[in-house]
């Protein structure tokens, strides 16, 4: 990029639109629109000049507290310069599907510009100091959303949420200054390579006795609360459904990718082995996670822990694949861990498009309702909004990994990879798939489908500044579903280099 | 994109293979177009729609002349393109189409069958406000249809199987207003999508374990020889093999959506869709993909065999086949009996012959169980439409015991819906149902591991014949016990049932003993079924039994429901002699009451059960610890307003209120957390200096 600190620029632009945001009053949407565009395209120069063999590129170093091995350490690769481009049109949808802010849209907008930020920031930072400043500042301004802005029992939700992650983010912290003491590195390429030569393991051994293993639960525990993994999800449908459902889309579409992201850039490079001798349990609670997360949403009857639920499921897949893989192989089998891990990447990225989308759709539903989201007081919606129910149902088989639609490909790849590895696990997990249909299916026939809810016959149908808005979104869903190797064609390299140095 | 989309064509293919992609990409593209359209442009969806398929069509014929000069020249007739999709690690992820002998009859049936339901259509749906809507569903099935149909590629085919499912969905859920319609859309695409998630596990497997999902790629495909010694070497669970374990999965998937016991029970309940939609997709079409499916990996299925030179149809994986199809095949003709509505009769009459079809496949090969497939697309297709002609004739009446003396009042349907169900009885010599049954019934008397399931559809015959007479002389015969009077439909709907009609009769002809042209045609050398001319010991006697057995069938329906015709609230003849045995029929031996008694009370009940666990157990824990925090945070606040001076708390609170904007909320509970953050940070600061220094 011939010298320009695009990343660091990308991170500051949207600080710099919540500055002003917070100041434009009534104007604010305007200005938040405006930097999630720049955002946008600023990630999408990143996406375009990855480098092509799927190493770290566009790496900014400075140092920042020698004494204490603290960096200003930046860099992209595949995965994080899709996750950038993901929290870039999550964030353009969100804003845009918040258009009736009326309590203070100057703070709303400045603390969601905040978030986007935050997911900037942490899907960049290679320097576990500078790495976690994002990781919490992404949480705040999501506390302060839901708490503010949120439904009727917004209070004890956005708590649980706020909680639930900072424990995670205590148990990270502890982790990782453990390995500081031992290391004097807290550099997450480092700490990588450290841990592929196995003198990681020693260095701690010989710092704080025998407690590698206790740190790599640490982490992952940090992480799995993100995510979510069962049982670590409890504070999920809570916030997810009392948040605004533009804050939801943020929560679900960039939010929960930082953990599986963070699965993929610090636990597992750093703590393989300890993950590999890990494997069968944590797939235990993987399969858990698909088969219960999918039952769960079939029980649900709000609208938005339905698909809270259904969130958990679709995250469960990338979990799997992440622990499948966590495995010495070679051969067949290497072929299988990198379907796995492109699968996994594919359905981070398709998972955020999708469940932001129908997030967004749930918001257009509530706009219209006033606020009901109970799927046994809808009906018949088809009637007086067809538009609305068919582009909504685009999104809804896209969830439910419809061929054709971008959300099969990341599933079947997982399946791919995940099935040689652990047939077990696979042949549980595919019951997710069945349970996911019955899910999505059952939303449609109740709130699409039967005899008109009378309450609703003049329901508003999509109108044209809505359509226009949706379509780019439903378009890459297709485009994607069609042509996944647009992305797989970066993500691919990529993951190569990951694999090479992972040494389960 | 152009890069990706490289095709490899490794032995050179012909221009028709080539722009083989036109044929189900043209309705597709119809379809979108039609989606973008206002509902009040009838006309022209309708046009796109028809246009679209009569160009598939032209292109299928131009292909199936190819591969037919081809064979008749003896040069090869398999032709592949392949290419890339994706690319994952170093392994790549081919796609391709395939014209072969198979593809091509089949593209030509579902075009062809499909062009005449799409005419029939703009009659039947020409009341319709959603007309626009539905020309376009169904151009996006057929596009799908022929899509699974030339795939080359087993992912090709599973996608373009789901898109065919999701277009069944939305068509049987046409009306979703009715709620009978929409419960039965859903029911439809669960049921299949049990068996599919089969499919995909069969589908992941074989290419984990043969690296490709192409059918055939000049030796490298995952049907080729190679790829076939591979899965036999490898041994999986009960004694099969990875090929046989591979092939059952993937037999799941076609259990589905063919209609096969133990997941046959969404296939009537599709009926609530508009008729052409039953005529087109669940009987002609989509759920004889299952068949076509089997028959598209039928070296898979009979591998061991081959392999280990034993008669074909004697693999396990093909033995399942066979007795999933017998036993299906005299299961729905029991329950057909029994039934009244006009068009469920013909849906367990399409689950029954169904099975013919699979049993056909496992015991006599891909040309036996596709003989019947063709014709029964025919026919079926005929029954559907013509059904459709009485319902709209009698104005919406199904009901088979409020009908009667048709005859008269709609003559071109009844002397077209007489031919279809000749031929589905398989009347002898003159109905292409004969001479495919016969086929079937043939291969079943010489399999070589049980007569069994010669007996069972040869009963199945019998039966199959009665409950067609019983429903032609209900429908037909007698006086009319409908409310108003019926008319004959229009001529946009009586032309394409004459058109079937006459190749309900016509297509029997290319299949008998004595010009067995289909099964030469389709018989490569890996199909395995030998031929029998009529001078085959035992043919005539065969063929002489299963003449008695349909005319025995016939007459017996005749004399029972023939010359009577009984009011519509009079009991059923049969019910009124065997009493009990009626009510099983009638009941449909009660399946759909045991899955709604055990698996789906089982799937709610397991819901509420995740729902009680994350409510109760999970936010259980987490409640408790919560809890203790609270409670130390509690003795905590009394160990600090009592012993330590408030100048920490003075800081935290100079903090939260510096943050001026976010001082509003002040409810204190936010204090805390300002309070938890700033302690981590000066641990953080702490720790960071002291571990530095040291």
């Amino acid at each position: 990029m011939n010298g320009f600190p695009i990343l660091t620029a990308i991170i500051l632009v949207p600080i710099a639109g919540a500055a002003v945001a917070l100041f434009a009053g009534k104007h604010a949407r305007g200005v938040a629109l405006l930097t999630a565009l720049i955002g946008l395209v600023l990630s999408l120069v990143v996406w375009m000049h990855l480098p092509a063999d799927g190493s770290i590129g566009m790496v900014e170093r400075a140092a920042w507290a020698p004494s204490l091995s603290i960096e200003y350490h930046l860099g992209a690769d595949g995965l994080g310069g899709l996750m950038l481009v993901l929290s870039a049109i999550v964030t353009l949808m969100s804003v845009d599907a918040a258009h009736r802010v009326h309590r203070q849209p100057g703070l709303y907008f400045a603390l969601v510009l905040l978030l986007e930020a935050g997911l900037f920031g942490s899907f960049t930072a290679l320097n576990f100091f500078h790495w976690f400043l994002f990781w919490e500042l992404s949480l705040i301004p999501a506390f302060f959303l839901i708490k503010l802005w949120g439904g009727a029992r917004r209070g004890a939700a956005a708590t649980q949420f706020f909680v639930y992650t900072m424990a995670g983010s205590v148990a990270l912290l502890v982790c990782f200054l453990a390995l500081f003491v031992a290391t004097h590195s807290m550099d997450f390429g480092n700490l990588a390579w450290l841990a592929s030569t196995g003198a990681l393991a020693a260095m701690v051994n010989a710092h704080l006795g025998h407690v590698m293993m206790w740190l790599a639960v640490g982490v992952l525990a940090g992480f799995a609360v993100k995510v979510p993994l069962m049982p670590l999800h409890t504070w999920l449908p809570a916030a997810y459904a009392e948040a605004p459902s533009p804050v939801t889309m943020l929560l679900t579409g960039g939010m929960s990718k930082m953990g599986v992201y963070g699965l993929l850039r610090i636990a597992v490079p750093i703590f393989a082995p300890q993950i590999a001798s890990m494997r069968t349990p944590l797939l235990v609670l993987a399969v858990i996670t698909v088969v219960m997360g999918a039952w769960a949403a079939a029980a649900q009857r709000d609208l938005k822990r339905v698909f809270a639920y259904s969130s958990v499921n679709h995250l469960g897949y990338c979990l799997l694949g992440i622990f499948a893989l966590a495995v010495p192989a070679a051969g067949a089998g290497a072929a299988s861990q990198a379907a796995a891990l492109n699968g996994v990447i594919l359905q981070m990225f398709n998972h955020g498009l999708t469940a932001a989308a129908i997030f967004w759709f749930i918001a257009m539903i509530q706009e219209r309702s006033g606020g009901e989201r109970w799927i046994d007081d809808f009906g018949g919606l088809r009637k007086p909004a067809p538009v609305l129910c068919g582009l909504m149902g685009i999104a809804l088989f896209s969830s439910l990994g419809l061929p054709g639609l971008n959300g099969f490909v990341g599933e079947f790849l997982i399946f791919r990879g995940v099935f040689p590895l652990s047939w077990i696990s696979a042949t549980f997990s595919v019951l997710g798939l069945l349970v996911t249909a019955v899910v999505i299916l059952t939303v449609i026939l109740k709130v699409f489908n039967g005899p008109l809810n009378e309450k609703w016959a003049s329901f508003p149908d999509l109108h044209h500044g809505e359509r226009l808005a949706l379509v780019p979104v439903i378009g890459l869903m297709i485009l994607l579903g069609l042509v996944p190797q647009l992305i797989v064609n970066t993500v691919n390299p990529t993951v190569e280099a990951l694999l090479a140095n992972w040494r389960f | 994109m152009q890069d990706e989309m490289l095709l490899i064509a490794p032995q050179a293919a012909s221009a028709i293979a080539q722009w083989l992609w036109l044929i189900p990409v043209a309705p597709i593209v119809a379809s979108g177009i039609a989606a973008l359209l206002k509902q009040p442009r009838r006309q022209l969806a309708s046009s796109l729609a028809i246009g679209s398929l009569s160009l598939s069509l032209f292109l299928s014929l131009i292909a199936f002349g190819h591969i037919v000069a081809a064979w008749a020249a003896n040069a090869p007739t398999r032709e592949v393109v392949n290419f890339t999709w994706i690319e994952v690690g170093s392994q790549s992820v081919d796609l391709g189409w395939v014209l072969d002998p198979l593809s091509a009859i089949m593209l030509v049936m579902v075009s062809f069958v499909g062009l005449l339901i799409f005419i029939y259509s703009i009659g039947y749906m020409e009341h319709d406000e959603n007309f626009t809507r539905f020309f376009c569903f169904l151009s996006l099935f057929a596009g799908a249809m022929l899509g699974v149909v030339i795939a080359n590629s087993l992912l090709l085919l599973f996608m373009c199987w789901e898109i065919v499912g999701l277009t069944s969905y939305l068509l049987i859920g046409f009306w979703y207003h009715k709620p009978s319609a929409a419960a039965a859309a859903r029911k439809a695409f669960v049921t299949t999508r049990v068996g599919d998630i089969f499919f995909l596990l069969g589908m992941v497997w074989l290419f984990a374990q043969t690296g490709t999902l192409l059918f055939y790629n000049d030796g490298e495909g995952s049907l080729e020889s190679g790829a076939l010694a591979n899965l036999l070497a490898h041994p999986a669970a009960l004694g099969l093999t990875a090929a046989g374990a591979i092939g059952l999965l993937i037999f799941c998937g076609a259990v589905g959506k063919s209609g096969q016991l133990p997941l046959h029970v969404w296939l009537p309940d599709a009926m609530e869709g508009p008729t052409p939609v039953s005529a087109l997709i669940h009987a002609a079409t989509m759920v004889a993909a299952g068949v076509y499916l089997i028959a598209r990996v039928y070296p898979l299925m009979q591998a061991g065999a081959v392999f280990h030179g034993l008669a074909p149809g004697s693999t396990p994986a093909l033995a399942v086949v066979t007795w999933v199809g017998a036993i299906t095949a005299i299961f729905a003709a029991l329950i057909a009996i029994a039934q009244d509505d006009i068009k469920r009769i013909l849906a367990y009459s399409t689950v029954s012959q169904l099975g013919y079809m699979m049993a056909g496949l496992g015991m006599g090969g891909v040309a036996v169980g596709m003989f019947h497939l063709i014709t029964h697309a025919f026919f079926k297709a005929l029954l559907f439409l013509g059904a459709g002609s009485v319902i709209h004739g009698t104005h919406e009446e199904q009901d088979i015991r409020r009908m009667g003396g048709l005859k008269a009042d709609m003559p071109v349907t009844f002397a077209t819906y007489t031919i279809g169900m000749l031929a589905l009885c398989g009347f002898p010599l003159l109905f292409s149902g004969f001479w495919s049954k016969d086929g079937i019934l043939e291969a079943a008397k010489h399999w070589s591991v049980t007569r069994t399931p010669f007996y069972l559809l040869v009963f199945g015959a019998l039966l199959t014949a009665f409950y067609m007479t019983r429903q032609v002389a209900y429908v037909f015969f007698g006086y009319w016990r409908g409310r108003r009077q019926a008319h004959e439909s229009p001529r946009v709907m009586t032309r394409p049932l004459m058109i079937l009609a006459f190749f309900s009769i016509l297509l029997g002809f290319i299949g008998t003993p004595a010009w067995p042209w289909f099964q030469k045609f389709l018989s490569s050398p890996a199909a395995g079924a030998e031929m029998r001319g009529f001078h085959e010991p035992g043919l005539l006697l065969l063929m002489t039994t299963s003449s008695i057995v349909v005319l025995a069938g016939i007459v017996l329906g005749a004399w029972i429901y023939g010359w009577r015709s009984p009011s519509p609230d009079e009991p059923d003849v049969l019910e009124q002699s065997a009493r009990p045995i009626w009510r099983v029929l009638r009941g449909k031996f009660f399946v759909d009451e045991f899955y709604g008694a055990t698996v789906i009370a089982f799937f709610w009940w397991w819901g509420r059960v995740a729902d009680w666990l994350d409510r109760r157990i999970w936010g259980g824990a987490v409640a408790a610890v919560t809890w203790m925090f609270a409670a130390w945070a509690r003795l905590n606040r009394f160990l600090d307003t009592n012993w330590v001076d408030g100048a920490f708390d003075k800081g935290c609170d100079e903090l939260s209120s510096g943050g001026g904007l976010l001082s509003r909320v002040q409810t204190g509970r936010v204090q805390t957390y300002l309070r938890l953050l700033a302690l981590g940070v000066i641990l953080l600061a702490v720790i960071l200096l002291w571990s530095s220094r040291a």
